[in-house]
């Protein structure tokens, strides 16, 4: 992936679809190998229907924007689970002040698993679209995204799944999901930041307008003096949705790190997480002053493990554990409502991906029983 | 004439209920930071000489080898100033 940055801006540096030098066309054709390399990474159909942002939250800012400031109106629905990261909630939340429509927010179990039940009760003829993680970045938990797409197709509402957390770490297939809209981002999957992806079907996409404007989003701006008007038709997809010049070379790492995940295979490293993360459950479980939160049922959960530590605040772990050159995350992890729930002030977080180790669990742990001293 | 600055890299307010302050010293100038606050503050606590846990004006707060400092019921970053004045010129 760093390889092909040093050789994207040593070989190939140029704008795209804009130019007829070489360069340009070089740039044009590696961004959009991209497209449709990411584009079979999550079976979509068409490159069409695969769109580069910023990351997951400009993804899902672009679909409430685009499609839901247009779509939605006052009597109408968004359904929401309380496990959601702040980008799947502040947007709607957001333009919910500018359209009058109502948000309904499903219920989640004590342990952080999504109630079923009362997001299915939810549904009526005036959801119009259900907004879910797939994997909450929280507490790992693994949610059917498939049942609910069912459901919501059943009531003819959308469904919108947040993947940031999914697609990094599983085989995520979203014809066989039937999701409408999937977002997620490139730095939490060994790509760079400020890339990400949102994946939505092309019959939705074409219906949609753009959500910003200026180049490479339209195919004609023309002024007619006489009229003096300015009449502007839209580029085809998935450039309708990409205004201005795009992160070039985010996308083309992007796809390099699309290839090395491949590569070692999306099952094994789903399989990897889940052993650390269930002989790093087992050896937390040692620590008295520790307290797992989250389900206790590991096989519905990837890599990601709240905790909290008696008497010390999730800031303090972290930057405890900050002293050894661990890092986790500390707060609210951009999921208060969740919190809320779990009746946490906050809570610490460990990770972990692919390049773990159980040595470096034990280490953890051994930093852990540290702080327990503290 | 020194100022805070000349010590201080970011003053941060934490998420969480437990509101906070993070305070991240330049690397240069961590371990001088650590020594004014130690001949400053009363020392409460320490653990492996990673840790050290401060009482100042009340204010009760950890300070990391790593050069960070956790504040707790700091009322903004104002107020968090004049404490760091207080402790570091």
């Amino acid at each position: 992936m760093i390889e092909a940055i040093k050789d994207f801006y040593e070989n190939h540096n140029a704008n795209v679809h804009r130019a007829v030098h070489t360069l340009s066309q070089e740039a044009t054709e590696l961004h959009e190998n991209a497209r449709e390399k990411i584009a079979r990474f999550v079976n979509a159909k068409d490159s069409a229907e695969i769109v580069f942002t910023r990351g997951t939250t400009e993804a899902i800012n672009l679909v409430a924007y685009s499609w839901g400031l247009r779509n939605l109106e006052k009597g109408d629905e968004v359904l929401v689970s309380l496990m959601e990261h702040h980008s799947n909630i502040v947007p709607w939340e957001l333009i919910s002040k500018i359209n009058g429509f109502a948000i309904k927010y499903a219920k989640v179990n004590n342990d952080g698993t999504l109630n079923y039940e009362d997001f299915e009760s939810k549904f009526s003829s005036k959801t119009k679209i259900a907004c879910l993680s797939h994997v909450s970045n929280v507490s790992g938990v693994i949610n059917d995204v498939k049942r609910i797409a069912k459901v919501a197709h059943e009531h003819r509402a959308l469904m919108l799944v947040d993947g940031a957390q999914s697609v990094p770490h599983m085989h995520v297939d979203v014809r066989d999901l039937d999701m409408d809209f999937l977002a997620f981002s490139g730095h939490k999957m060994l790509g760079p930041t400020g890339i990400g992806v949102l994946y939505g079907k092309k019959k939705l996409f074409e219906k949609m307008e753009p959500f910003q404007g200026g180049g490479e989003m339209i195919r004609e701006v023309a002024f007619s003096q006489r009229r003096e008007q300015c009449a502007i038709t839209w580029n085809d997809l998935p450039w309708k949705f990409e205004a201005g010049t795009p992160n070039v070379c985010g996308g083309i790492a992007l796809m390099e790190a699309v290839k090395y995940l491949e590569q070692i295979g999306m099952a094994e490293i789903l399989k990897h997480e889940k052993l650390l993360t269930e002989y790093a459950v087992k050896r937390m479980q040692e620590c008295s002053k520790v307290t797992l939160h989250g389900p206790s049922e590991l096989s519905s959960k990837c890599g990601i493990i709240p905790f909290t530590v008696e008497g010390l605040s999730s800031h303090d772990v972290a930057l405890f554990f900050d002293t050894y050159g661990i890092m986790i995350r500390s707060g609210f992890h951009c999921a208060q409502p969740l919190h809320q729930v779990f009746k946490l002030q906050s809570s610490a977080r460990a990770s972990f991906y692919i390049y773990n180790t159980r040595e470096e669990i034990d280490r953890f742990i051994e930093v852990l029983k540290e702080i327990e001293q503290v | 004439m020194p100022t805070v600055e000349d010590y201080v890299a970011r003053i941060e307010e934490t998420c969480g209920e437990e509101k906070g302050v993070i305070v991240t010293f330049k690397y240069a100038k961590k371990d001088d930071a650590i020594a004014k606050i130690r001949n400053k503050a009363q020392l409460k606590n320490s653990l492996s000489g990673i840790i050290f846990e401060f009482a100042f004006r009340g204010i009760s707060f950890r300070v990391f080898s790593s050069g960070k400092a956790i504040f707790k019921g700091i009322k903004g970053k104002e107020a968090m100033h004049d404490i760091l004045a207080a402790l570091l010129l």
